[in-house]
């Protein structure tokens, strides 16, 4: 069936013969992507999730180690500033620990004492910032704070004695009706008004504890100890204890190590496991979109087989399929890593309460990943088809 | 017919059965180990955590007020009450015993110290290192040593029963101690065999066997305090219900449960006269470190299983898209449609199964390499997984197929056989 060419059809192919060659393959991939939607859609549909899931592992495994940390400060304080030789600290010794951390972490002051009770027994008495501490050591259990704005204290309240949160253990021994009770430090007394019991089933349990300001006026001893709750990794850490050391040369800085070893040890082993699980998935992902692609490709063997019987050269067949290749991949990876980010961020909050940073810097990382992987996907069945003549794939064998 | 048509399939399409199977295996593999690593990583991290210590405490039930500064008691040794050392190895005999993974008796003293012709005051904590006990026929050792991996000791960790100590370091500095040398100790002579950081109040002190410190104490059989590390499970709304106000079946489900309060609760039994409480600052975080690290590999699995599920679809349905030209020519031939579809699900099913079965055997060993790299440990799938894992399989192997199927049933044989598709 042979219809005669129009005028139409020649200036169309007189127009042709003058555009530029690139034309050809820019109408060639265009044409390739709308005519075979379907699996066109379902490679790039392939790429698109790995892209996603690669970029969400490699997201999370960055990100692990900041969330992790922040769970592990709600252990408290891994640093400890304590006088040299059970000396006092210098007045001057928090606001120095504050401006060293600049935000980076928590210091909470602590003075202590052993007071008696007004039948003489010995009872360990602590000076402590209620803020700070409700902040270190959550893992508190405090029937009530006192002095935290509480609606209870009246003025009436302020004028009968000093709120004080005694340990569970000392209740029965100084307060056992909550009754205001008196005790006394090298002759001077102090009234306190219970406003509630603290449990931590460690020393805390058997003190009492005062605002830092009714501590000082009443004993006159500044706090001998600064607990400090740093965030940062090992190396940071390490940074802070010097800069600590520095800054109140009066003290000895101690990591307090059950948490620092623990909490490296107990990151460690997560990151690791995140880390082979990344591999697994991103390997799998990938070996999926191989064969999708690799399939897809090997259905085109037609449009390879006229391609070349119309005098195609191997370069120009194999750039076409790495161009086409190249695209999907490229396509994929950035729709992917959006998505990635966005699976990332759920995933952050729905189980670290706090969403996952966007890292951009996985962005090339997964881009040249899924335009290899296309590549290989591309070339390898055109290097089998390549050795086949036309003539047999065209008469579909 | 149907059976040889399968049986044909598999042995002239080698290399196509081949791909199709490598991908379902891979997937099966991936998707086994996740879960083995998914359903293990709870006990390992758990056991990961208790290097941060005990996180429970057994005390004398009526104890006196501790006056202690800095780890050190400044109340005489001999106040207030005592636990039994003997009651120790009924430790093991609780109902999660298995969940013990380490205690410490602790008796903190005071012993006189000659230096420099003076007559000093020094604290003797007593322990065990690591002390072999026995409950029943069951033998089993527990002291600092895997308590408190923190503890650092250079030189070597003395005997339990013996008259060898340790030299927490800054008193050994202050001493001008080192390991090897003996120490003068309230009359008595001591070979101190290595020296002591701990990060904590015994870098001051003296560590001895607690029979040492029993001595010098003069009560035989006497313990301050236990320390117990316990793979506990996080803490929930009904553990901190109160266990005396629990009935009947509910107050078996709270007992049975390894809840902090639980073993605290079969502890306190165990000894006689005492007091068990959750250490708040160790039983309290590790509850939520564990739930975050936990849910977060659970979403990953999940993530894995999502991805494995892909992969395999994704083989199976290229799988068939290339068969277009048999499904023609069955069709030409007569074959109905139900026909057709099921020598495909047929196909399917067999390299699910085979190749379920081979990724479930290699998933398996995948998990043991991840838990004895990572954690030391094995991570052991249970056979009992191995049925679910195949019906999974053979799940994921049908719905990736069947769109294929249905598009390959559809087709026009004369389209399909003219390759025109």
């Amino acid at each position: 069936m042979s219809v005669p060419i129009s005028h139409q059809a020649r200036d169309l192919a007189a127009s042709r013969a003058h555009a530029k060659p690139t034309s050809m393959l820019w109408r060639m991939l265009v044409r390739a992507a709308i005519l075979r939607r379907g699996r066109a859609a379902s490679a790039l549909l392939a790429m698109v999730v790995a892209a996603a899931v690669a970029t969400a592992m490699l997201n999370l495994y960055v990100d692990v180690q900041a969330k992790l940390e922040r769970e592990f400060r709600n252990y408290g304080a891994n640093i400890i500033l304590v006088g040299k030789n059970g000396a006092s600290l210098p007045a001057n010794a928090l606001a120095q620990v504050d401006s060293t951390l600049a935000g980076r972490g928590i210091a909470a002051p602590l003075g202590l004492v052993v007071a008696r009770t007004k039948d003489g027994q010995p009872i360990v008495a602590a000076g402590v910032d209620f803020d700070r501490v409700k902040q270190l050591d959550r893992w508190w259990s405090v029937s009530a704070w006192p002095s935290l704005e509480n609606p209870h204290w009246s003025q009436s309240h302020k004028e009968a004695g000093h709120p004080g949160l005694i340990g569970v253990r000392a209740v029965p021994l100084v307060s056992p009706k909550s009754q205001p009770f008196d005790l006394s430090f090298q002759g001077k007394t102090l009234q306190l008004i219970p406003a509630g019991t603290v449990e931590t089933g460690a020393a805390e349990d058997s003190r009492i504890f005062v605002s830092l300001a009714d501590f000082v006026a009443w004993t006159g001893v500044q706090p001998s100890t600064i607990e400090v709750a740093a965030h940062g990794s090992r190396a940071e850490l390490e940074a802070v204890m010097n800069r600590l050391a520095q800054a109140v040369p009066a003290a000895d800085v101690r990591p307090v190590r059950q948490i620092m070893e623990g909490e490296a040890r107990v990151l460690g082993k997560t990151r690791a496991t995140l880390l082979a699980a990344a591999a697994l998935i991103i390997l799998t992902a990938a070996l999926c979109v191989l064969s999708t692609l690799m399939g897809w490709v090997f259905d085109r063997r037609r449009d390879f087989a006229i391609m070349k019987a119309l005098g195609a050269s191997e370069r120009l067949l194999n750039g076409f399929f790495a161009a086409e290749a190249a695209a999907l991949g490229a396509i994929g990876a950035v729709v992917g890593f959006l998505l990635g980010i966005g699976i990332a961020a759920w995933i952050g909050r729905a189980n670290f309460h706090a969403p996952v940073a966007p890292r951009l810097g996985v962005l090339p990382i997964v881009l040249i990943g899924s335009m290899a992987v296309t590549l290989i996907a591309a070339i390898l069945p055109i290097s089998l088809l390549r050795r086949v003549q036309p003539a047999v794939i065209l008469r579909g064998e | 017919m149907f059976a040889r048509l399968v049986y044909e399939s598999f042995r002239r399409q080698k290399r196509r059965k081949m791909l199709a199977g490598a991908a379902i295996t891979l997937g099966v593999t991936v998707a086994t180990a996740m879960i083995g690593v998914a359903t293990d990583i709870g006990d390992k991290i758990n056991r990961e955590l208790r290097t941060i210590g005990a996180n429970l405490v057994v005390t004398p039930q009526e104890d006196s007020l501790d006056v202690e500064i800095g780890g050190v008691n400044l109340k005489p040794p001999t106040d207030g009450a005592f636990l039994s050392e003997a009651d120790l190895p009924k430790i093991k005999g609780i109902f999660w015993h298995n969940n013990i993974t380490a205690f410490a008796p602790v008796l903190p003293v005071h012993a006189a110290i000659q230096r420099e012709g003076k007559s000093e005051d020094v604290g003797v904590f007593g322990t065990y290192f690591d002390k072999t006990l026995s409950y029943g026929k069951e033998q089993f050792s527990t002291g600092v040593k895997s308590l408190y991996p923190w503890w650092r000791v250079s030189g070597t960790w003395p005997a339990d029963n013996s008259s060898e100590v340790l030299l927490g370091e800054r008193l050994a500095a202050k001493l001008n101690k080192k390991a090897g040398e003996n120490i003068a100790l309230s009359g008595r002579t001591f070979h101190v065999t290595g020296v002591v950081s701990t990060g904590g109040a015994e870098d001051d002190q003296l560590v001895a066997p607690l029979s040492v410190a029993q001595q010098i104490l003069g009560k035989p059989d006497a313990v301050k305090r236990v320390y117990v590390g316990a793979l506990t499970k996080p803490e929930d709304a009904f553990a901190r219900r109160d266990p005396k106000s629990l009935s009947g079946a509910i107050y078996d489900r709270w007992y049975c449960t390894p809840y902090p309060q639980a073993i605290a609760l079969q502890l306190t039994e165990a000894m006689s006269h005492s007091h068990a409480e959750q250490i708040r600052q160790v039983a309290q975080n590790e509850g939520a470190v564990l739930t975050r690290i936990e849910g977060l590999i659970f979403l990953i699995t999940l993530a894995a299983l999502f991805a494995s599920g892909l992969a395999v679809s994704a083989a199976m349905a290229t799988a068939i898209f290339e068969r277009r030209a048999e499904v023609g020519l069955m069709k030409a031939l007569g074959a109905g449609k139900f026909a057709v579809a099921s020598v495909f699900f047929a196909e399917a099913a067999l390299l699910a199964l085979i190749g379920g079965a081979i990724g479930f055997a290699m998933g398996s060993a995948l998990a043991h390499r991840i838990g004895h790299s990572i954690f030391n440990s094995q991570i052991s799938i249970s056979p009992v997984l191995l049925p679910v894992i195949l019906a999974i399989a053979v799940i994921v192997t049908f719905a990736g197929s069947a769109l294929a199927i249905r598009r390959a049933v559809s087709l026009d044989p004369v389209f399909a056989l003219r390759g025109e598709l």
